[in-house]
């Protein structure tokens, strides 16, 4: 019977399709652990820009949104680039998967470099909190507040990126090897996933923190 | 449009356009709709993630089960906590 034929089929499913599944409700339910865990920090951001409208918006200003804008285009380009890996997995399209991974490999990390510049950039402007601080004044807590949330959750999202170009290293390693077919491919398609996801948190931390604020007062 | 390439190709143009759209109008002001119109149009940058690269538009039910439940707790841990910080100060305290 075709269902235990496969040696890709691990003991505990009863056929490729079952395991297949169970691969992707597993990382859909990481992904909404994930989506907790950055799902606290927006909250706290969103207190605290309820708490301090003006200070938030002032900081805010401090970024620029066409940097922003670029970083995020980057970053589609890159979700783009996994599906198109995705798909010629599952067609068994080798050239095209290991270009594909490839490419996302190079645009991931062109995305941290470009976040790392903006990162030197505030450094420079003395916008750090804990490590170089310089606005003064009335509203000087409150936008170490905002830079607060913005380096952790900026951060943070980076740090996940670094992981997905880890994550997308081996999956190239593995298909140059030879490792996938259209019939065993549940590594890419959830790798996949995983890369989707902080890509959607990027779409988010855009218009929150770079395009609030342009016209505060 | 089936799954393929070419509907990948038109969502990642869509999304491009999203991008430079809310980048632009984000120049513009809107008084009160600017974060609104922002959040919006990253909702739907979102939405089409999901459903067509994640492919979630073509999976099985359990799947969309675990996508909303991250997003409707998501929802549940900002509504409420936003019930309660937004509304302080409303209402008078009797007795204060």
């Amino acid at each position: 019977m075709a269902d235990h034929a496969g040696a890709h089929v691990a003991h505990q499913f009863d056929d490729a399709e079952q395991q297949r599944q169970a691969s992707e409700l597993g990382m859909w339910v990481f992904l909404a652990t994930e989506v907790m865990f950055f799902g606290a920090m927006i909250l706290a951001y969103t207190v605290y820009r309820f708490e301090y409208p003006a200070p938030f918006a002032h900081a805010s200003q401090h970024l620029d949104p066409i940097v922003g804008g670029i970083n995020t285009a980057v970053l589609l380009g890159s979700s783009f680039t996994v599906v198109l890996a995705v798909h010629a997995a599952r067609v068994g399209a080798r050239r095209l998967l290991l270009g594909s991974l490839g490419a996302t490999i190079v645009l991931g990390t062109v995305f941290l470099a470009i976040k790392g510049y903006e990162w030197h950039h505030h450094y420079g402007e003395g916008l750090v909190p804990g490590i170089r601080f310089l606005p003064t004044g009335p509203e000087a807590p409150a936008i170490g507040l905002f830079f607060w949330l913005y380096f952790a959750m900026t951060g943070v999202h980076a740090v996940h990126l670094t992981i997905g170009i880890g994550v997308m290293t081996v999956i190239a390693f593995l298909a140059w090897r030879g490792a996938f077919s259209p019939a065993y491919h549940n590594p890419v398609e959830i790798a996949g996933l995983y890369w989707h996801f902080v890509d959607i948190v990027w779409i988010f931390l855009l218009p929150i923190l770079y395009l609030i604020g342009r016209h505060a007062p | 449009m089936t799954a393929g390439p070419r509907l990948y190709l038109v969502v990642f143009l869509v999304l491009l356009a999203l991008t430079a759209l809310t980048v632009l109008i984000a120049l513009v002001d809107l008084g009160p709709l600017n974060t609104p119109v922002a959040l919006l149009i990253a909702a739907g940058k979102a939405t089409l993630v999901v459903l067509v690269f994640m492919h979630l538009k073509d999976a099985p039910g359990i799947l969309w089960l675990a996508a909303g439940a991250g997003f409707f707790w998501l929802g549940i841990l900002i509504l409420l906590t936003m019930s309660d910080v937004a509304t302080r100060g409303v209402l008078a305290i009797p007795g204060k």
